[in-house]
């Protein structure tokens, strides 16, 4: 029998290539005392490290990702353990290729090198078993390659073991956690207990069972991804290597094709959804393979037989190539698509790096261990975060809906705003029925049915003719409406109500709570009860972690507010802070209180008709809040805005919601109110006004002087950051934030074409623009300015180039457009003076 | 030539077997499904039969609806049709197996010349189906067979008796069950796939005759093997180590 040790810093579950990871990067942090335990046998325990097709293709959407697995390709060279190959996504259908003009567009915005559109031609000479009669054409990735993902684990493994930090143990399998005071203290095994500072999940699909040991979440599930191994192939007899020839994504039919040795490896995310639990999955010993290699389910695999023949008919359709192996492996899914990483909201000390690829193993061990040791990684792992998650996104329900409504897109062409169509109205503002009588068309936040725009205003669309800047090109039309821009318009000429429901809510109170508020935000906090503070929020190293605001309600009593995507995150951020003798508490309100926006020219008129307050520019100054008497309600009132118009936020218990909307309502006939939707408070209002979003222009890897957000002084108090935004005040930022203006949307083909984000902004000579922290030029936010006239698009520019007037491209779906600099800083493009703000 | 081959649906097992809670049965949610072994070996020899001398192989078996899949995976080999008697899923004894077989042969058009089976089914190996059915349609059978030739009407078949060969020529038409070791069989292509997905497969409801044997329960075999067993560490594992060596007769 193994003896485990009865101690260690922390423990590590689980020897897959993200378990090994964590487990050298922790070591190389300097961390001692680890002890590493996995249930199966070394080197391949038997999860989907041991049967991953193991190829790596750098681009995604996503930069998150695409840094994590940059960085996962340069540990994987580094030991050897990485062959290059290349790697080729075709297309069949018009859509996808343009689809692939936007994967080039993410490639040069992340700075993927050298990679190309090709001709069917181009791809045949590549790839010389391919049919190019049935594709369009391919995006061709030279670095793509594969990995020796068990080989670089075990690597890592070895080098912990000889810094003498890690011992590792194989055939331990966890039988429970136990959490004192909320923090995890022991890890209890079949072989003896290990007491343990941190506890690091890195199971991949048996996450949540081990989580749940611990009374946390990890909302993934394991689900099916079918591959079929063909061969030998008369082609590749003299192929010396596991792989010479480019990787095939065959990306319409959501399959791919490798050579593997002599053989050819399909594989696809075709095949219907099939999703199991943790406990489906059998032990090693149960097993007719692997525990994560299911039998093969050939019924499933029927259609991509037939896409794998129409695409290389001299391999597939040789009679003599016969299937060798063949198996429905099991990964990871989880309801929005991106890894699960971070410390568990619900366990102090129990962290998890899972569902995670080999892909993005190592980048992923890396960024994981920093956080642990150092308190941020250097790359900005907030998509990745556990802590994001809204209850009702960890129940089994949701998370299997939305794997099962996901699974298809894995190689889908995905709109930036496209919205989900399963497990919706889940959480209903008490707005919702009106809101649906009036044409709203929702979208979701945080599980919150939220009206982007309104068909009842489709009327205002001949009012404003072409200044909503109507598009005829489908893909900036889909999930949009030019109502969004009418909205707009109207608002600023009368007023507009705003369903503000998502917001996450949360109440600071007690002695402490000062010390709390004052050590997450850059704001001086201590201000008179009744002041509103705007703060951005900074991690360790003085980059954005979020921006949110605070209102002070009382001498010890502090309500946050902030968006709902991240409201989750940004609460446990607070929660952390909670001193230990428990003079602070934080009380999440999100379900108590509803949140109504009011604003435009009309706003002080509509709201002074149905309350005795004295709303005047004197009596109620902007950035204070105070509860004034509307009808029969007590009526919490904010004078803030994020769309650049007199008004307030309005927040009461969320019951009676409905009865402040009725009031506002009725009050707004005489004065033109209209329902707005998100589409503006979101993206048009916010973009005129040049205010910065969280995740968009904030992240972790930019810091407060270089988004032009610094105030003139700084507080005397502490905060998390401090050190580094000191040291950012002192220096000349090396990027700035500015606001673009297209100047010219017409294409090659004469259409107006409009930007959605994300995409790369080069110099006139069509080369990348790179500051000297190496961090790209790319579109932060894209939308309309209707007021303006004009598409805005935010970007970081070297501060150098970030000058009113200076030209640029921006590429666009394998276009290029003219921008210019509109403005610099945080001084807004529209009413830069702010006076409609503070009228 | 007309040659019909018997199959059956079997789990394949994995490393360790594991019974249902009830003990009636193999739990088989782990794992896949396929044919005995030596059944491949029979289809792989009706496939060369036929690619040699012309006619059809027609597969022939009972057992649940999943069992369309056992039977696809044949006919993507090369076999030209497929028979179903589909079942309930419960286990049958097998002489109301070998009725129900010998019911479908004889309610056929053509007559079989050959109707191979594999020597014994990889889950009960009761040995039984094919004689039952040779016996009811009144048939020779060579059983065990390792390798066989066809000349004319008759079939030459050759099994291994301990150290020794058996040589019998059987008049066709005739039963033959055969072993692993006959041919290799052969795995099915893309093409193969596609092609058994068009190939007609004749689903008949079956009903049992009244079973009698009853399956009570299942008990596992003990382990044969106790693994590897850890003399000791270092210099102490030596005299345990030199013990063990002398009792297999490297040191005297």
């Amino acid at each position: 029998m193994t003896k485990v040790p009865s101690q260690a810093k922390a423990v590590i579950i689980g020897a897959g290539i993200v378990g090994n990871s964590i487990a050298y990067h922790l070591a190389r942090l300097g961390w001692r005392d680890l002890v590493q335990i996995d249930k199966g046998p070394l080197p391949n325990p038997g999860g989907s490290t041991g049967h991953a097709s193991n190829f790596i293709f750098p681009t995604d959407h996503s930069k998150e990702m695409t840094a994590i697995t940059a960085d996962s390709m340069r540990q994987y060279k580094e030991r050897g353990t990485f062959t290059e190959c290349g790697g080729i996504e075709v297309a069949r259908t018009p859509e996808r290729m343009q689809e692939l003009q936007r994967r080039m567009s993410s490639a040069h915005s992340w700075g993927v090198p050298d990679t190309k559109i090709l001709t069917p031609a181009e791809v045949k000479e590549l790839v010389p078993y391919i049919d190019e009669t049935v594709i369009l054409g391919g995006f061709y990735t030279p670095s793509v390659g594969v990995v020796d993902s068990l080989r670089a684990g075990t690597l890592m493994r070895e080098e912990a073991v000889s810094m003498g930090a890690l011992q590792t143990f194989a055939n331990i399998e966890v039988i429970g956690m136990d959490v004192e005071n909320g923090r995890i203290t022991r890890v209890r095994t079949d072989q003896g207990d290990i007491d343990a500072e941190y506890v690091v999940i890195a199971t991949g699909c048996w996450g949540p069972k081990l989580a749940a040991m611990a009374g946390a979440y990890i909302p993934l599930t394991p689900a099916v991804h079918q591959m079929k191994d063909i061969g030998p192939v008369p082609f590749f007899k003299d192929t010396k290597g596991d792989i010479e020839w480019p990787i095939v994504r065959d990306m319409d039919t959501n399959m791919y094709e490798r050579q593997h040795g002599t053989g050819l490896e399909v594989g696809s995310y075709a095949h219907r959804p099939i999703l199991y639990t943790p406990e489906d999955i059998p032990s090693n010993a149960a097993a007719a393979l692997s525990p994560t290699e299911f039998p093969f389910t050939q019924e499933d695999f029927d259609l991509q037989d037939e896409h794998s023949l129409e695409l290389m008919p001299s391999i597939v359709g040789d009679e003599n190539v016969r299937e060798k192996y063949a198996i429905n492996g099991i990964l990871s899914l989880t309801p929005d698509g991106m890894p699960i990483v971070g410390e568990t909201p619900e366990v102090k000390g129990l962290w998890t790096a899972s569902a995670v690829w080999v892909k993005e193993g190592p980048g992923t061990g890396k960024s994981l261990a920093e956080w642990m040791v150092l308190g941020e990684s250097e790359i900005d792992m907030h998509a990745s975060d556990i802590a994001r998650f809204h209850q009702h996104q960890k129940m089994t329900y949701h998370i299997k809906e939305r794997t099962f409504e996901g699974f298809n897109k894995t190689y889908g062409i995905v709109h930036p705003n496209e919205q989900w169509s399963s497990n919706r109205n889940v959480r209903l503002s008490p707005f919702y029925a009106h809101e649906k009588e009036l044409g709203a068309v929702f979208y979701e936040t945080a599980g919150w049915e939220r009206p982007f725009w309104y068909e009842s205003n489709a009327n205002l669309l001949e009012k404003f003719g072409d200044a909503v800047m109507p598009r005829t090109a489908e893909w900036e039309s889909r999930w949009w409406s030019p109502i969004i821009n009418a909205e707009h318009l109207q608002m600023r000429e009368t007023a507009g109500i705003v369903d503000l429901s998502a917001f996450a809510i949360f109440d600071l109170t007690g002695p402490s709570a000062l010390d709390v508020v004052q050590r997450v935000a850059l704001r001086q906090m201590d201000v008179a009860i009744g002041r509103v503070v705007y703060t951005p929020v900074l991690g360790v190293n003085g980059g954005f972690k979020s921006d949110l605001t605070i209102m002070r309600l009382g001498e010890n009593h502090f309500r946050v507010v902030t968006g709902g995507a991240h409201g989750m995150a940004d609460k446990k951020w607070f929660s952390d802070q909670l001193p230990a003798d428990g003079t602070a508490q934080i009380v999440d309100l999100t379900s108590h209180y509803t949140t109504i926006g009011i604003w435009g020219p009309a706003a002080r008129d509509i709201l002074a008709a149905i309350t005795s307050e004295n709303l005047s520019k004197e009596n109620f100054a902007f950035s204070t809040c105070r509860p004034i008497e509307v009808g029969p309600l007590s009526v919490l009132a904010s004078r803030i805005s994020y769309v650049g118009d007199l008004g307030w936020e309005l927040y009461v218990p969320i019951e009676q919601g409905a009865k402040l909307w009725e009031m506002i309502w009725e009050s707004g006939k005489n004065h033109g109110l209209i329902p707005v939707g998100i589409g503006v408070y979101g993206t048009t209002g916010r973009l005129e006004k040049s205010y910065r979003a969280y995740g968009a222009e904030l992240e972790t890897e930019y810091n407060v002087v270089e988004a032009g957000m610094q105030s003139p002084r700084l507080k005397q108090q502490d905060f998390i950051g401090r050190a580094a935004h000191e040291k950012h005040r002192d220096a000349t930022p090396v990027t700035t934030l500015v606001s673009l203006f297209v100047d010219d949307h017409t294409s090659a083909s004469g259409e107006q074409r409009y930007m959605l984000g994300k995409e790369p902004i080069l110099t006139l000579d069509k080369e990348p623009i790179i500051d000297s922290h190496g961090r790209r030029s790319y579109v932060t936010s894209a939308g309309s300015a209707p007021s303006l006239g004009k598409h805005v698009l935010m970007t970081y520019l070297p501060t150098d180039l970030a000058v009113i007037g200076n030209k640029f491209l921006v590429e666009y779906l394998g276009e290029f457009y003219p921008v210019s600099v509109a403005g610099v800083g945080a001084t807004p493009l529209f009413d830069p003076a702010n006076e409609r703000i503070l009228s | 030539m007309e040659i019909l081959v018997c199959l059956k649906r079997v789990p394949i097992a994995g490393g360790t077997f594991l019974l249902t809670p009830d003990n009636r049965n193999v739990e088989t949610k782990h794992l896949g499904f396929g044919v005995s072994p030596h059944e491949e070996n029979a289809v792989e020899a009706g496939v060369q039969l036929v690619e040699q001398m012309g006619g059809s192989l027609t597969l022939l078996t009972l057992g649940p609806t999943e069992s369309e899949e056992q039977l696809r995976a044949q006919l993507a080999i090369g076999a030209t049709r497929a028979i179903l008697l589909e079942t309930d899923g419960e286990d049958w004894d097998p002489q109301a197996t070998a009725a129900a077989l010998v019911d479908a042969i004889n309610a056929e058009e053509k007559q079989f010349d050959l109707i191979l089976f594999g020597a014994e089914s990889a889950d009960s190996a009761g040995y039984q189906i094919h004689i039952r059915v040779a016996h009811a349609l009144n048939r020779p059978i060579v059983t065990n067979v390792k390798a066989m030739t066809i000349t004319g009407n008759v079939a030459q078949c050759e099994r291994v008796v301990g150290s020794d060969r058996e040589i019998y020529e059987a008049p066709l038409p005739a039963i033959i069950t055969v072993r692993d070791g006959l041919n290799i069989p052969r795995y099915p292509s893309v093409p193969g796939r596609i092609q058994s997905r068009k190939k007609p497969v004749d689903i008949k409801k079956t009903e049992p005759s009244v079973p009698k044997l009853e399956k009570l329960q299942l008990t596992l075999a003990p382990s044969k093997s106790k693994g590897a067993e850890i003399l000791g560490e270092g210099e102490a594992a030596v005299p345990a180590l030199i013990d063990v060596l002398q009792k297999i007769g490297i040191l005297s």
